[in-house]
């Protein structure tokens, strides 16, 4: 159908820049090995939210085992067989179901879920591209980690289980078999599924590079791209640069579990056995997982920060504050996260030198983001705000993304990381800038680009409900944490039982718990309206949030190569919200400034004398205020 | 005008199924209620079982759910309503998220005083060491500042948010840099930042980089971390820890001590990590399996056990475990070390006492101390034996008796029997 009223509207020239599509597509090609970056897309979303949901499940099951740690759920046992014997999880799972919420999360749902779902869907659409660079490399990227999905979820039906080592397996637990189940089998699925999702990412982020820097239409210059399309680009670069360091890493764990290397491995006695390997240093894993850990969250939080900007802009009906700014910060995030790792590594026993280098490197990247987060708080004044939920979601992200950025400052401080590593006030940090600030991101520009994605509406006021309810038990579960961590008890404990003093922090864990149920329960208010609104919604308008970017020129109904006729020109940036002399409250990037003389600015000519000599002209003979005004 | 009396039928028609539905709940739990009270009489329900179903709380989800489906129905009827009838739409959703802004801000505000008075005053006390003083003093001066940022900047987003909702009234002004202001919130940050770098590295390093008094060496003890539990070696009258090897690890020799380094002669073994107040002391760490971390929270102190390397960590504790113990008004107060690096399934159950004690008790309580060497090992190292009255078992048996298994024949013991047997 869609190719029928696409041949209709074809222009003869448009045949010569895009003379490979529309042929008849069939189910396969078109829904699962789509080379189309708007299926892709979606691909990754829904893949991003069933694996979002199995983590969120898992969390569950754990939070439920620190709240009532002598309590028996048999129902627990039926499900999860003897890893949950008697209605209670054992410790050896406890640990695996750390470890893979953990894993799901941060690489699964935070990169591939969020710069997956929107890199692939906004960096076309945003720049005026028909379609990625190269689109087969971009069907192999969701194919791979769609591989790497199934391999880790495999683990769970394996004898030994799934990996157990927490998310950022250190060895020698997690090379030896012997000291802990989870790192027999389940580690190696582990490894090899980490290795697909790395491939999948590099895939991925040279395409976005290439198309980012390559493929932009007329006028498109890098400053005019939206923040969205800078921060995409700069997330995959920093991808880029450091997943292939991790893989180095992971291979090299890989020889040493299964070939007898000692890379990580030395001076290790099992019970009463010495193993014979020499020389290695767990500290080395450290090293090369943390130079790409550390740019991994920045990998998380940036697209959710480009997705805020727009968000906020959009519907605060303004430009977006310090758009320079803006750019600066991500690209001093983006550069200084190659040298901050070693804070993840100060009481590791590395040398104490180091400690204090890499805590001056991290408390200096807390000035980019204290810039950007100042810059938001500017937009929203004397804006006029549309709350709409995307909206929401982004005013969330930033006051998680303020909250759980300023206990960073504690984290950073070597002196402080002493007695604050590996305690609950590090889960509290990061859940809260690292996982709420980029989910809540990623909910922001699923609400907001919902319409884009399947040309319906979401429902708002489901939208209203799952925004409320959510950023509550957010704070509630994350916030009190932080005090478990003050007090001393340690991240990753089975139980609280074995200690006197963390007895008082049992009814907490309840509280917490309860909290985390309801968060968990309010997400069927998001899938539902999510999947019923794909079929069922609203049919959406073509720019029915009134935003300036070119993604709202495309038609709704989608066509392979997006724009039915010619590419749109770009003549201005993508913040010009309520323009003061604008007949509407936004002008989209397309409007070129010969049709908005009455709105123009000196600045808008960037310092070219010959357009600003006929705006002056014409405002001299139009529009004698305006002289007064901006000239003089 | 007949599309109306529709729209107006239809929702007399949803209203009366809402009553009829809240008529029929009320009249159940009256029933319910009624019923309750009379057999309460009887014999009483056991609701235990109840609550504890799987589909008791399937059945409340759903029910929550129902509620919300009446409740969205009854708004979407309200609204059409309202629409059909030519009116202004009835809720403004703008104000509602606005008010609820608000309100957040409010309760979160008395949340986080709340957080901060009652959860805060359930952390850890005053630090017990010299260096972890300069840690809290530097803990409250950050604490301070980001508090009020963070206070700051939510009451700033929240009402922002509320003040300049869309009411339909006015355009947004068109606003987009100012580069004082932007310079201003860079440098300011900035500064501060540099001011906490500045503290954190110079506290650090008097951490980390202690200049060695000859005249006031540090005790050195020995802690060595397997799973899951701790060795405790103290260095004897020597004043230091002999050198160990882990290839000599045995049953009976279970930290792989080498019995040619006459350091290693007198070498103690403890159950309790005991130290003098006020005295510097040095923690020797080491791990014989994965990595461990040992972290003492009172004192500020953690550092990981990493297998293949020995890290030092050096701090003077400043306060007895009686002291603390009145100052913290427990009798039952101990200080403790345990592990806070994922290292197996036993993780969260690894741990040791720590006491402080004056010199003088100090010195009775390590004079007590058995010997880790015996004739087992003086005849596996070709040392010459000495006659000791039955001080053999003694030598592996404090190493592992945990406070897991307190009871419990040590592992260890069970290793040397084997060995014994020999």
């Amino acid at each position: 159908m869609s190719t029928i009223t696409l041949n209709d509207t074809h222009h003869n020239d448009h045949h010569d820049d895009h003379a490979h599509g529309h042929h008849e597509q069939s189910f396969i090609t078109k829904y699962i090995f789509s080379q189309d970056h708007k299926m892709i897309a979606k691909q990754f979303l829904i893949t991003g939210i069933i694996m979002a949901v199995i983590a969120m499940g898992l969390s569950i099951l754990f939070r439920i085992q620190l709240a009532w740690p002598d309590k028996s759920f048999p129902i627990l046992e039926t499900f999860l067989g003897k890893w949950a014997e008697g209605g209670r999880i054992k410790p050896e799972f406890y640990l695996a179901l750390v470890t893979i919420h953990g894993t799901i999360m941060v690489f699964f749902v935070l990169t591939a879920g969020l710069s997956g779902t929107f890199s692939n869907l906004l960096i076309p659409l945003q720049l005026g591209v028909r379609d990625m660079a190269s689109p087969f490399m971009n069907m192999l990227s969701y194919w791979f980690f769609f591989i790497a999905c199934i391999i880790m979820m495999s683990s769970f039906f394996i004898e030994t289980g799934p990996a157990s080592a927490g998310w950022t397996i250190y060895p020698p637990l997690s090379a030896l078999p012997k000291a802990i189940p989870g790192s027999g089998l389940g580690m190696t699925l582990w490894l090899v599924s980490m290795v697909m999702f790395v491939a999948s990412q590099l895939m991925g982020g040279i395409n976005y590079v290439s198309t980012v820097l390559n493929m932009r239409t007329k006028g498109m210059d890098l400053w005019k791209m939206p923040l969205t399309i800078w921060a995409f680009f700069l997330t995959a670069v920093l991808g880029v640069l450091s997943f292939p360091v991790l893989v180095a890493g992971v291979v090299l764990m890989i020889f040493d579990r299964s070939f007898g290397t000692s890379f990580y491995l030395s001076d290790i006695v099992m019970g009463s056995q010495v193993l014979p390997n020499e020389g290695g240093s767990p500290i080395l894993w450290e090293h090369l997982f943390w130079f790409l850990g550390h740019p991994e969250v920045y990998i998380v939080i940036m697209p959710a920060l480009g997705i805020s900007s727009e968000v906020i802009s959009v519907n605060s009906r303004k430009p977006i504050f310090g758009y320079h700014a803006m750019v600066y910060s991500l690209i001093g995030i983006t550069v200084l996260s190659f040298i901050v790792w070693g804070h993840h590594m100060f009481v590791t026993g590395m040398n104490p030198l180091l400690g204090g280098v890499f805590m001056i490197t991290t408390l200096i990247i807390a000035v980019p983001s204290a810039v950007k987060t100042f810059n938001y708080l500017a937009t929203l004044w004397r804006g006029n705000i549309r709350f709409t939920p995307a909206m929401l979601f982004a005013i969330g992200m930033v006051s998680f993304f303020i909250s759980g950025g300023l206990t960073g400052i504690f984290l950073g401080n070597a002196s402080l990381d002493i007695n604050l590593h590996d305690t609950y006030f590090v889960v509290a940090h990061f859940h809260l800038v690292m996982g709420s600030a980029a989910i809540f991101g990623m909910l922001a520009g699923v609400y907001h680009w919902f319409p884009k994605m399947f040309g319906r509406m979401m429902d708002a006021k489901l939208g209203y409900l799952h925004f409320w309810v959510t950023f509550i038990c957010a704070y509630l579960v994350f916030f009190p944490l932080h005090f478990l961590g003050l007090d001393g008890v340690p991240r990753r404990y089975y139980a609280f039982t074995e200690f006197e003093f963390m007895q008082k922090w049992v009814t907490v864990n309840i509280f917490v718990t309860w909290s985390a149920i309801v968060a968990a329960l309010v997400q069927v208010a998001f899938l539902f309206n999510f999947f019923y609104s794909i079929f069922k919604g609203k049919v959406a308008t073509q720019n029915p949030w009134q935003a300036n970017t070119l993604e709202w020129t495309t038609p709704v109904e989608h066509i392979h190569g997006n724009w039915p006729g010619e590419i749109p020109t770009v003549h201005r940036w993508p913040y010009d919200y309520s323009k003061p002399g604008a007949e509407e409250d936004f002008i989209p990037q397309t409007v070129p400034y010969s049709e908005t003389m009455m709105s123009n600015m000196p600045h808008d000519f960037e310092g070219n004398a010959e357009s600003e000599r006929i705006q002056r002209e014409w405002d001299a003979k139009n529009n004698p205020t305006k002289v007064n005004a901006e000239f003089h | 005008m007949s599309l109306r009396k529709f729209i107006s039928n239809k929702t007399i028609a949803a209203l009366a199924v809402i009553v009829t539905v809240f008529a029929n709940t009320s009249a159940f739990a009256q029933e319910a209620a009624a019923g309750a009270a009379a057999s309460a009489v009887a014999k009483p329900i056991d609701m235990v079982p109840i609550y504890k179903s799987v589909a008791f709380y399937a059945m409340l989800f759903l029910l929550a759910c129902l509620f919300i489906a009446i409740l969205g129905k009854a708004l979407r009827v309200y609204e059409l309503t309202r629409e059909a009838q030519d009116k202004p739409a009835g809720i403004n959703w703008n104000t509602v998220n606005g008010v609820i802004f608000v309100l957040f801000l409010l309760v979160g505000l008395y949340g986080v005083y709340f957080e901060y008075t009652v959860h805060g005053n359930m952390i850890l006390p005053d630090a017990a060491s010299e260096h972890g003083k300069k840690i809290d003093q530097m803990f409250n001066i950050t604490l301070i500042l980001t508090t009020i940022v963070f206070i700051g900047t939510h009451i700033t987003l929240f009402l922002f948010s509320y003040f300049y909702k869309n009411t339909g009234k006015r355009k947004a002004y068109y606003y987009p840099h100012n580069n004082a202001l932007e310079r201003i919130w860079t440098i300011v940050p900035a500064l501060v930042l540099t001011v906490l770098v500045l503290m954190g590295f110079l506290t650090w390093r008097s951490i980390f980089f202690k200049i060695e008094d000859p005249n006031h060496k540090p005790l050195s003890i020995e802690i060595t971390s397997q799973q899951f539990l701790w060795t405790i070696r103290y260095p004897g009258a020597d004043g230091v820890v002999g050198l160990k090897n882990y290839k000599l690890i045995t049953g009976t020799n279970a930290l792989g001590m080498d019995f040619k380094d006459k350091n290693n002669l007198d070498d103690e073994l403890a159950d309790e990590l005991v130290i003098p107040v006020n005295k510097p002391v040095r923690l020797i760490l080491t791990s014989k399996d994965v990595v461990h971390s040992f972290y003492m929270p009172h004192f500020r102190v953690q550092l990981n056990c990493v297998p293949g390397m020995t890290s030092y960590f050096e701090f003077t504790p400043t306060i007895t475990t009686a002291d603390m113990q009145t100052k913290v008004n427990d009798p039952g107060f101990k200080f403790l070390f345990y592990c806070s690096k994922i290292c197996g399934s036993g993780h969260y159950n690894m741990q040791k006492v720590v006491r402080v004690v004056s010199q003088a008790e100090y010195d009775a309580w390590v004079a007590k101390l058995p010997k880790i060497v015996n004739n087992d090992l003086r005849k596996q190292f070709n040392l010459p034996l000495v006659a000791e009255p039955a001080a053999a078992p003694a030598a592996g048996a404090p190493a592992d008796s945990t406070a897991k298994a307190p009871k419990k024949d040590s592992s260890a013991v069970a290793m040397n029997k084997p060995a014994l047997k020999k």
